[in-house]
């Protein structure tokens, strides 16, 4: 005990030193997904602003939007934009709605294990619709081989794999498919967490890519950065001028500027199978989700702080992380935004 | 036991004898209220635990009613959720494993405490340890990287044209599924069965033995009809916390399970478990109705392990009687 003392007191220091060079302490949870991007944006942004922490605690986006609304956290972050009716309830709770501040873009990529198949296959909303209804079941069907000319498909069933947990990533899969089949948006639905109608269910990113590198004739989807951190093959997919597309950084952020045009005003805005020639039709947004009012001066002041800094200089350190970054008009329509938050 | 005479005096008249004042002095008094507190800590702690798993799941209890537990969608988009899947996945999973890692786990407790010397014995135990402390996710990746893929390349295919003909095994084999996770899980219990199972034979008293010995039993029947029986309480007692610990497994299940609620004869087709599809979509559920219907789903696994419990007490209760009145004929 006697020689734990000291260490307590250092601890005790140092956490002293802490609270007084914290002065102003900003709490923030939510959607995993940009979890790696935040993190180092607030980390930064402390380095250059000694007297502003910005916590952020990876909850998910569900419980982003949860503490948000219960008012224990001063903003959330969600990788699907807040329904009209979670809208409804932050409204009814504060009196002042909350706003959705778009950061950085993500993207899906349909990835796959064919025997005997190493080139990039290519992939049409049917044949994705199809495959994850369950209606498409043989590698060689003629909706995949169409697209594919030359490439020896097998006649081998496609065992499936989706995303077991609650995620942003199968929320942005889901969304796409809900808008390019008909079928699927009536009998599933979109969603971090869908009934599927087929497949194996892995856990995160990996759990799904495991999946799929171990089992012959897998197909599944993983987050483009995934994709492209473990060097993992993924296919093309046709995209609404009839283009097949490889997922990109560049071709992410063209979705965006394809859905800038048509941009809501409070940019909850699915950018799924968006308009464009070069644009990845499976690409969504991930947003900030900040209270318009703030009670607290200068909470507000450093959010406001943040939040210009995050749309400018922050936007240069996003493809180091392979993150897409957001095109200039949503950045810009962003800034005009900020006199909304009082 | 209960005839020796002892010189330490019993609790009970003495006690009551000496005056309030000098059993608090001597700490009798407060050892008393400190530890009962402390025991009662247990039953709060689990009232309240039901109180807020029946509190928090009011909805889907009032919106669902009966048919949560027997029906077997799930969709958190169309607001209808059913257990029946998840209760079935759990069930079969936790069945398998006690199945395979009951007869191993006794047999090598069997060996480390009756047959091996003494040193063996110790060595053994002491690596069953090290096995029990290993993080359920570690047993996870084990089952990822070497369970899954000699299951579909080597195992299924075998049991498939060997037992094919019966329903247990049959239809694709993907390597996950509930025949997977139930293996995983057993190697996960075996430690725990051998462990206290052990413990248990070793403090089986010597005169025992000796009485089986000295009236002409072998070493073995000795064992099997001694020390086995005399010891089969606590061996059930190990049996339990293999049970609870299978039931309630969530890293490692939802490693291998395949994550889809399905409930097939078929011991090969990928399932769901109620701890994994909690751990699985609780961060990120939205809307009360589903976010209740998950806790509703915490209640049903509490539920599930009392009552897999009780009944397996009551298989006690029941075979100790038939052993002494047979031990009596």
């Amino acid at each position: 005990m006697k020689r734990l003392a000291p260490l307590f007191l250092a601890v005790l220091a140092l956490v002293a030193i802490g609270v007084v060079q914290a002065a102003l302490s900003i709490n923030g949870a939510g959607a995993t997904f940009p979890n790696p991007m935040y993190s180092k944006w607030f980390d930064d942004y402390h380095k250059k602003n000694s007297n502003i922490e910005i916590n952020y605690q990876a909850i998910g986006s569900g419980g982003g939007i949860k503490q948000v609304t219960e008012g224990t956290v001063d903003f959330g972050a969600t990788d699907g934009p807040m329904n009209d009716e979670q809208l409804k309830a932050f409204q009814d709770k504060h009196g002042f709605p909350i706003l959705h501040f778009p950061t950085v873009l993500g993207a899906d990529v349909p990835t796959y294990n064919i025997s005997g198949v190493s080139g990039e296959l290519n992939f049409t909303p049917e044949a994705l619709a199809g495959i994850f209804l369950g209606k498409v079941t043989k590698w060689n069907d003629p909706l995949i081989a169409g697209a594919n000319k030359g490439v020896n498909l097998p006649e081998a069933d496609i065992v499936v794999v989706h995303r077991s947990d609650g995620s942003g990533t199968s929320y942005i899969w889901t969304d796409y498919l809900s808008k390019v089949s008909e079928e699927w948006k009536s009998k599933v639905g979109k969603g971090t967490s869908v009934n599927w109608p087929k497949g194996l269910g892995g856990k995160g990113n990996e759990g799904v890519a495991g999946l799929v590198k171990q089992t012959p004739n897998a197909l599944g989807y993983v987050e483009l950065i995934y994709a492209i951190q473990n060097k993992m093959p993924y296919g093309k997919v046709k995209n609404s001028s009839g283009e097949f597309i490889k997922a990109d950084l560049a071709s992410v952020t063209a979705a965006a500027a394809g859905a800038a045009k048509s941009m809501p005003d409070d940019f909850r805005v699915s950018i799924t199978d968006a308009p464009g020639k070069t644009a990845y039709p499976v690409s969504s947004f991930t947003w900030l989700l900040i209270p318009s009012k703030f009670s607290d001066g200068s909470k507000r002041d450093a959010i406001k702080g943040f939040l210009k800094w995050m749309l400018t200089d922050g936007q240069n350190d996003v493809e180091a992380l392979s993150y897409a970054k957001l095109p200039k008009e949503v950045a810009s329509k962003e800034m005009k935004d900020l006199e909304k938050i009082q | 036991m209960a005839t020796t005479t002892t010189t330490v005096p019993s609790a009970g008249p003495i006690a009551g004898s000496r005056s309030f004042l000098s059993r608090l002095r001597d700490g009798d008094e407060i050892a008393r209220l400190v530890t009962f507190i402390f025991a009662g800590t247990v039953v709060i702690i689990t009232v309240l635990l039901v109180y807020e798993f029946w509190r928090e799941s009011y909805l889907p209890r009032h919106k669902f009613g009966f048919a949560f537990f027997v029906t077997s969608v799930w969709d958190p988009i169309f607001d209808k959720f059913g257990a029946l899947p998840f209760i079935y996945g759990t069930v079969v999973t936790a069945g398998i494993a006690l199945l395979l890692a009951v007869p191993l786990g006794i047999g090598a407790a069997i060996f480390l405490a009756e047959l091996a010397p003494a040193r063996v014995s110790d060595t053994l135990q002491f690596f069953i340890d090290l096995l029990a402390a290993v993080p359920s996710v570690i047993y996870g990746l084990l089952g990822v990287f070497i369970v899954i893929p000699v299951m579909r390349q080597y195992i299924q295919p075998a049991l498939k044209s060997s037992l094919g003909f019966l329903p247990f095994f049959q239809g694709p084999a993907y390597g996950v599924g509930f025949l997977t996770a139930g293996i995983v899980l057993a190697i996960m219990v075996i430690p725990y069965i051998i462990s206290v199972s052990r413990e248990v034979l070793i403090s089986v008293p010597r005169d025992q033995r000796e009485a089986a010995l000295a009236l002409g039993s072998t070493r073995w029947e000795s064992t099997w009809k001694v020390v086995l029986p005399f010891a089969r309480t606590g061996i059930m007692g190990s049996i339990f916390l293999a049970l609870a610990r299978a039931l309630g497994e969530t890293m490692a299940v939802t490693m291998v399970i395949g994550n889809t609620p399905t409930i097939s004869a078929s011991l090969f087709s990928p399932g769901y478990s109620i701890a994994a599809v909690i751990a699985n979509e609780f961060t990120e559920a939205t809307g009360d109705l589903y976010l209740q219907s998950l806790i509703e789903l915490g209640l049903v696994l509490f539920l599930l392990t009392f009552l897999l419990n009780g009944m397996a007490r009551l298989l006690i209760v029941v075979t100790s009687q038939r052993g002494s009145e047979m031990g009596q004929a």
